[in-house]
């Protein structure tokens, strides 16, 4: 492993990189400077090479005592001012929802990786899996917004981890960075971008005078700018429902509009939020939705089936929540029919199901053994449709 | 004006949160007297202090003072106050915990807090029962007493948290209680100025939960079974085991130099960019 110890970026040359590894290249590229977390397959990798490159860039490391502090660290971390993240798998993730529903409550930016494998309960650790998906959406308890993307290659799990500290800090919200093991541990070639070509966003700090800093009153976008602890703006941050200026409330014409914002501020932004990637879908007559590693096996058999005068197409997800309902609504209405592949028993096809209200045909190729779907697995339905 | 009037003038946010939602009498309020008197002896500005609390009686401390202050989840305090540390070491991170948040959902976090010894003061109020739920028994109730759930009496033995946090690997632990209030003060103070994990056990009085189930009277009652039970730490030394059965000791009871957290970090740093700078 010490031969390895090198700085990979800014050498311009082609790299042979994990997911998980281009992950951490991707924190770094957003500003990330602290990680905390606890090792768990089959994202361990994150926090190893996290451990040896954050304190090279002046950056903090440290492997807490499990989950649930980890989460409570990154919390603790962003609100003094840093960009934080953690990684792990399912049963890791399980553990930090309660804190995750703090994040979204308290309106704290930072990033959580969950490289998702089998489950429930220890499942199988070290096989792929996509069966957290409806977890990200709904696991902390109670009505809450949350983004969710899905990285299906090592160049997408660069780009997704900027663009996830992106929306957490644009947004003040915590981001979840799904993976899987196959995504985590293919090694891909990959071109690091220099610094300075994609865009890395800062969350908006108050600039009024303190006395004046309504911490969490409303404005046009629905985020209020965020004071760092220390810089002057002294005010509470708390997982109580909370009034704009953040003391607890239970008067309902407090919690009402509080609640709306907290919606609103993601709502009201899909168009920034929500992301598919289009890949010969023009004409297509059978539509693929995948996302995750599966894209990759149906972008395959989307070719295959093309070649044999198929007309298929491939909608791939790379925002799974807030669900992109409206990319989605206009293949619908045209193709003849939807193939939703995933590694669960469908958390993402009732989703389509729901959208779809009738417009047109939805079937489903699910695998929950630990093995991904192939290519001719998707080819073989696509031919028959 | 008096010292106090200015004290609450500077420290507390008393035109937005009072009444506070403590029972009257209840020992919540000695030990937020105790705090802000400490803090400005130590003479940190209200900027730099980062105040962060669990979730119970004790945990509401938050909401009255003006620092910057941090109400999290129960019994996760410490790691929320481990990533503000990190992220900004010049900040002076307290934590306010109860005993049940500090040491039963809490538990592990408060001992590994106490063995990786970053510089963080932690302030543990112990009324020996769950206050904020209604009086269950904690790990500090102690056996056969009544609680909520533990009608009968309690058949688990306690925790002494202090002990504890000696054995975690704290570099200073104090044991005070609210009716010695000046000596909490300086517990307090001197525990914010120890560079190093500091633990203060403020043994604390929840007459509405623990009291009444347990007969021990009210707050005058209970605080006058605090003057009576307590000891010196320095007096303790002189005392036999039978005389110091059922006291409590109070004062210092460990104070000692070990590495600071964010000192071996910098050093990581350090050794991590000349290795990475070699290649
Ligand atoms: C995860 C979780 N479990 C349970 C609770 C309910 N709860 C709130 S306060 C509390 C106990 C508080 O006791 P202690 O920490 O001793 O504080 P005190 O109220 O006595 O000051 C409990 C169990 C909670 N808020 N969160
Ligand atoms: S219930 Fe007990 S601990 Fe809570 S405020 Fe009342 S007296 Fe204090
Ligand atoms: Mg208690």
């Amino acid at each position: 492993m010490t031969a390895n110890l090198t700085d990979p970026t800014n050498q311009g040359r082609p790299l042979l990189l994990q997911g998980n590894e281009a992950m951490v290249e991707g924190a770094l590229y957003a500003g990330c400077r602290f990680f905390a977390g606890y090792p768990i397959t089959p994202a361990t990798e994150i926090s190893e090479v996290m451990s040896w490159r954050l304190p090279a860039v002046g950056g903090t490391f440290i492997q807490m005592e499990d989950e649930i502090a980890s989460m409570g660290a990154v919390i603790g971390a962003s609100l003094a001012g840093g960009k934080a993240m953690t990684a792990t798998s399912g049963p890791g993730f399980s553990l930090m929802q309660e804190n995750l529903g703090f994040a979204c409550i308290a309106e704290v930016p930072c990033v959580i990786v969950n490289v998702m494998r089998g489950g429930p309960s220890t499942g199988l650790p070290t096989h792929v899996s996509q069966g957290d998906v409806q977890q990200a959406r709904w696991g902390t308890h109670g009505d809450h917004p949350i983004i969710v993307l899905a990285a299906a290659t090592t160049r997408e799990c660069f780009d997704l981890t900027v663009k996830a500290f992106n929306l957490s800090e644009k947004y003040r919200t915590p981001v979840i960075l799904l993976a899987d093991e196959v995504v985590g541990h293919t090694r891909e070639k990959i071109v690091l971008p220099p610094a300075g070509t994609i865009e890395v966003v800062e969350r908006i700090r108050p600039t009024m005078p303190p006395e004046w800093y309504i911490p969490y009153e409303d404005n046009l976008r629905g985020v209020p700018p965020m004071g760092i602890f220390g810089d002057g703006y002294r005010y509470h941050v708390t997982g109580l429902t909370h009034d704009v200026r953040g003391f607890p409330t239970e008067r309902p014409d407090e919690i009402v509009p509080f609640m709306d914002r907290l919606f609103r501020k993601i709502n009201q932004h899909f168009a920034d939020i929500q992301m598919v990637v289009e890949d010969l879908t023009e004409d297509a007559e059978v539509l693929v939705l995948a996302y995750g590693s599966v894209a990759r096996s149906a972008k395959r058999a989307v070719r295959e089936a093309r070649a044999r005068g198929v007309k298929a197409g491939l909608l791939q997800l790379i925002t799974l929540w807030p669900f992109p309902r409206g990319l989605l609504e206009p293949h619908l209405r045209r193709v003849k029919a939807v193939l939703v592949p995933e590694l669960n028993r469908g958390q993402i096809s009732r989703e389509v199901k729901r959208v779809n209200q009738g417009m047109t045909r939805i079937d489903t190729l699910n695998r929950i053994d630990g093995r991904l779907i192939t290519p001719a697995e998707i080819l073989d339905r696509l031919v028959r449709m | 004006m008096a010292e106090i009037t200015k004290l609450i003038h500077k420290y507390l946010r008393h035109e937005k949160k009072f009444p506070h939602v403590w029972c009257p009498g209840c020992g919540n309020g000695i030990v937020l007297g105790a705090l802000i008197r400490a803090i400005d002896r130590t003479g940190f500005s209200k900027d730099e202090i980062v105040l962060v609390s669990g979730i119970g009686c004790a945990g509401r401390l938050t909401v009255y003072v003006d620092f910057n202050t941090l109400h999290t989840t129960h019994g996760r305090a410490l790691t929320f106050a481990t990533g503000v540390k990190l992220a900004n070491p010049k900040l002076q991170v307290i934590v306010v915990m109860g005993d049940g948040d500090a040491t039963a959902i809490g538990g592990n976090h408060f001992i590994h807090a106490a063995r990786r010894n970053l510089n963080l003061t932690a302030i543990i109020v112990n009324n020996n029962v769950y206050g904020m739920t209604g009086g269950q028994y904690s790990p500090t109730t102690p056996y056969g007493a009544r609680a909520a759930t533990a009608v009968y009496g309690h058949i688990e033995q306690a925790f002494s948290i202090a002990e504890l946090a000696v054995t975690a690997g704290a570099a200073w632990v104090g044991r005070g209680t609210v009716y010695h209030a000046s000596l909490l003060d300086q517990l307090i103070e001197q525990a914010i100025l120890k560079r190093g994990f500091a633990v203060v056990e403020a043994i604390s009085h929840c007459h509405t939960q623990f009291g009444r189930r347990n007969r021990l009277g009210g707050p005058v009652e209970m605080m006058r079974w605090q003057k009576e039970v307590a000891v010196r730490v320095e007096k303790a030394k002189t005392m036999t085991p039978e005389e110091l059965k059922d006291r409590i000791t109070i004062g210092v009871l460990v104070d000692r130099e070990l590495p600071v957290y964010t000192h071996e970090l910098r050093k990581l740093r350090e050794a991590s960019q000349a290795a990475l700078g070699a290649k």
